[in-house]
């Protein structure tokens, strides 16, 4: 049943991950392609052309592109599985849909502005960062995970950022682990689930990846 | 079902959202009008990570973010034939969501962008951006009454602010971006949309949508980096 699911994919990207660790925690078999996104394929281009960006799932020959949506068809396609993504509760699915959207709009964008600036641009969005780390911090809680005690959509929107605290500690000078210990153990502990740990790159072969990436950048200019 | 509360002000499309799901789902809701000028404590207390509306209350447990709101509608109200929303096949939900959010992010951000950007090259190639991301919907809609089918559906919901926002935009920001020539289908749907209840119940009067942009859109004009 594998040539059912292809998942177009690029190793360091942290989109690609959540959709890896959703498709892990479920047992789906599917046929993962690595693209080259200084060339993208003609298949990659004919299935997301308003995007054209990774990640793409194609299940039966469809495609669904943008990776919180295609968690959440993997949840809805593959609901008899015994591991639910979202909680059954509306208030709970609700809420969860909240936290994940918050993720999206806050720590991508920010943790990339605090990688690739300097000076006072860096230092603002730096502390954009923390203020956003604080609340996702408080919403954990004392819990196992965001959900609870079961894993879910928003530890796999949050997870892959992971592979990037090496770089952001390096960059920005300041200490992930240090300043918010309660984060850094909720991610630890979902690094020990094979799924995360299949799926998320090592944090030193992203540092050695968006150095390679900063050179190239500077050299075009 | 429990008490339906709803925090917001009626210039803002996100907040027209959330009264179109309740109202074709048929549920009772009271209205808490909201001054963003002078946030009350409801609201902060109700969505203290953004502050904004729209905030749907039920049975005392807030929800923020129209489109979070709108699939909580969908899912908490969907007995006595209540007229489903999303769509009922995962993969067409999630070319509904796929949509929704290319509308919440690109098209609001491109028509936004075309509206404030002053003389020059610059509105020109704001404006060529504009269009190429309605393009896409005009696509969408094209063959269809609504997005949905033919009944009102989230998508339709989501895009709903093209077909009345859109038009004082254009206006504020004098260009015209969805005409019957250029986006015929889109065009429209438009009319359709807006033309049938409950939405045309819950329109705001112009002049109040005119003040709510045209403030927002000098005060961004206001922060623009001086030009030579």
């Amino acid at each position: 049943m594998a040539d059912e699911v292809v998942l177009l994919d690029f190793w360091p990207s942290p989109f690609g991950m959540r959709v890896r660790i959703a498709l892990a925690e479920k047992g789906i078999d599917y046929e993962g392609r690595e693209e080259d996104l200084s060339n993208k394929s003609p298949l990659l281009l004919k299935m997301n052309p308003v995007n054209k960006q990774i990640p793409v799932l194609i299940h039966k020959g469809r495609p669904i592109s943008e990776s919180l949506i295609i968690v959440q068809y993997i949840d809805e396609a593959w609901s008899n599985n015994k591991s639910p993504l979202l909680p059954s509760d509306p208030y709970q699915r609700a809420n969860a849909r909240f936290w994940a959207d918050y993720i999206d709009k806050k720590i991508y964008s920010t943790g990339r502005l605090v990688w690739g600036t300097t000076g006072e641009v860096q230092e603002k969005a730096k502390e954009e960062l923390r203020e956003s780390f604080r609340v996702l911090e408080k919403e954990l809680a004392e819990k196992t995970y965001f959900g609870g005690d079961m894993f879910g959509l928003v530890d796999v929107a949050l997870i892959p950022f992971y592979s990037w605290f090496y770089t952001l500690e390096t960059t920005a000078n300041f200490s992930i682990t240090e300043e918010f210990p309660r984060l850094v153990s909720w991610a630890k502990r979902c690094m020990q689930r094979d799924s995360v740990s299949n799926s998320v790159p090592d944090q030193y072969k992203i540092y050695d990846f968006l150095l390679d990436l900063k050179k190239k950048m500077h050299s075009i200019e | 079902m429990g008490e339906v509360k709803l925090i917001g002000t009626h210039q803002s499309f996100p907040c027209a959202r959330i009264e179109w799901g309740l109202k074709i789902k048929g549920v009772e809701y009271e209205y808490l009008k909201e001054d963003l000028s002078n946030k009350s404590d409801l609201l902060i207390e109700s969505n203290p990570v953004h502050k904004k509306v729209p905030v749907l209350i039920h049975k005392g447990n807030p929800i923020a973010e129209s489109l979070v709101i709108l699939e909580y509608i969908d899912e908490t109200w969907k007995d006595n034939n209540a007229h489903s929303l999303l769509p009922q096949n995962p993969y067409e939900r999630a070319l509904a969501r796929f949509w929704a959010k290319f509308i919440d992010e690109k098209c609001v951000i491109s028509v936004w962008g075309a509206c404030v950007a002053q003389e020059g090259e610059e509105k020109e190639k704001a404006v060529e951006g504009a269009i190429e991301t309605l393009s896409h919907l005009e696509k969408q809609i094209k063959g269809k009454k609504f997005f949905g089918g033919e009944k009102i559906g989230y998508l339709d919901i989501v895009a709903g602010w093209l077909s009345y926002w859109l038009s004082v935009l254009e206006e504020l920001g004098e260009i015209e971006l969805v005409n019957a020539e250029r986006f015929p289908c889109l065009h429209e749907w438009g009319k359709n949309f807006i033309n049938t209840s409950p939405i045309k119940d819950c329109i705001p009067p112009r002049e109040d949508v005119l003040a709510y942009f045209s403030f927002g859109i000098n005060y961004v004009r206001s922060m623009a980096p001086n030009k030579a």
